[in-house]
């Protein structure tokens, strides 16, 4: 199995929040898609294989390679929701500036790709669009040898036909089974897409990581009447939440047999997932 | 061939792709040594995850249906007669049970059920 990211045991402790035992692991080839409330840990995960972080314990290795700080860049496109870049600089600035540290920088690739998304070079980043900034990136990100995409809120904020055109950008990039995409992202009905591999992370800590097929198999929403629930399955409804006219929430798949036809089951989304886990953590509390 | 992917209709896109390209097995649009279009290529025309391909792929192979070549892709094997006389008479039992539902709720009588499919039949030319 050819491992872009492998990620084992990490731990990372701050005020008030920390990562606990992170592992998970994405193969080439494919796009992982990384989710979880706010806060969960994501950015703080995502900054530890960028290397911009380190970690108390553990390890994060690209590409077999164990990140120490500024190492495993050159390998690594990233596309955050806001591009780093001086809003002043002019899009040749931008390859300027940035073109120095990659040593498999590709000039020619970098103005095909700037031609391909409408990219002016005479226009300040400033005077982009959010979806023009976010395809700014990505052409960087590709004019530099990277094999891994690492991707924070990409999609937010941009409209349906540019994240459409996004999505298509990075199934391409996996396409020649060398790549792999890990894309952090709120908007779940792209991940329901394209996504193969979901990690899902609550509180700091792995709360899923494996196909989003499975996922999304193995839970179905259930809702209906509440008096109707047997009294020793209620435990196993997650996420329960009563309001005045029923109830909803979600099980596992292999409990639905234990609920009668009274109940509406249904298969769950990503979002549903999120929301469902999230309050079940609070109801616990 | 076609395949046309719902969203919305509850049933795993795995299930379509498969009973997609069984139905055009069976009605022979794809016929043996036909080239199925490659995993990562439906993928991304479906804009699906190749996961979920892949799981498509290999239910059709391990069905019998299709053989995957390493490094070449999938093809479509040759129809086994009896996989398809056994599909046939399937939906031909799913179709008179569905119609012996319809006569008990009509309450229709056993032999006005039979009479009608002798009519049928002839009409149809059928025999």
């Amino acid at each position: 199995m050819n491992n872009i990211i492998e990620i084992d045991k990490l731990k990372k402790q701050y005020d008030g929040f920390a990562l606990n035992e992170v592992s998970f692991h994405l193969q080439a080839g494919y796009i992982g898609g990384f989710v979880g409330p706010n806060g969960a840990g994501k950015t703080t995960t995502i900054k530890a294989i960028l290397g911009i972080i380190r970690p108390d314990s553990g390890q994060v290795k690209i590409m077999g390679e164990e990140v120490k700080e500024g190492t495993a860049k050159e390998f690594i496109g990233v596309v955050m929701d806001n591009p780093f870049y001086v809003e002043d600089w002019r899009i040749k600035d931008v390859e300027a500036a940035v073109s120095p540290f990659y040593s498999q920088w590709n000039s020619t690739q970098f103005h095909s790709y700037l031609k391909q998304f409408h990219i002016q070079t005479n226009k300040k980043v400033k005077e982009l669009s959010r979806g023009m900034k976010v395809k700014l990136q990505m052409a960087v990100a590709l004019s530099h040898g990277a094999r891994l995409l690492v991707l924070d809120e990409p999609t937010s904020g941009l409209d349906p036909v540019a994240r459409d055109e996004i999505c298509g950008m990075l199934q391409d990039f996996v396409s020649d089974e060398n790549h792999a995409v890990l894309f952090s992202t709120h908007i779940t009905a792209d991940l329901e897409k394209i996504a193969d591999f979901i990690t899902f992370i609550s509180d700091g800590e792995i709360w899923y990581s494996g196909t989003k097929d499975e996922l999304l198999e193995k839970y179905v929403r259930i809702s209906g009447n509440p008096r109707e629930i047997p009294e020793n399955q209620k435990a196993r409804i997650i996420g329960y939440r009563e309001h005045s006219t029923g109830f909803e929430g979600m099980i596992q798949a292999t409990d639905s047999r234990q609920f009668s036809s009274k109940f509406l089951i249904e298969p769950v989304t990503l979002d549903e997932i999120i929301i469902f886990i999230n309050k079940g953590r609070k109801n616990d509390e | 061939m076609q395949i046309i992917i719902s969203n919305r209709s509850g049933i795993p896109i795995y299930e379509q792709i498969k009973t997609q390209i069984k139905e055009a097995i069976f009605s022979g649009e794809l016929q043996e040594d036909d080239l199925l279009p490659s995993i990562r290529q439906l993928a991304k025309d479906l804009k699906i995850s190749v996961i979920t391909t892949t799981r498509a792929y290999n239910d059709l192979q391990e069905e019998g249906f299709v053989v995957n070549v390493q490094g070449k892709g999938c093809y479509v094997l040759p129809r086994d007669k009896e996989m398809i006389k056994e599909n046939a008479l399937l939906k031909v039992e799913n179709g008179l049970l569905d119609a012996i539902t319809a006569a008990k709720l009509g309450g229709i009588s056993k032999s006005e059920v039979i009479q009608m499919l002798n009519v049928l039949c002839e009409e149809e030319n059928y025999e």
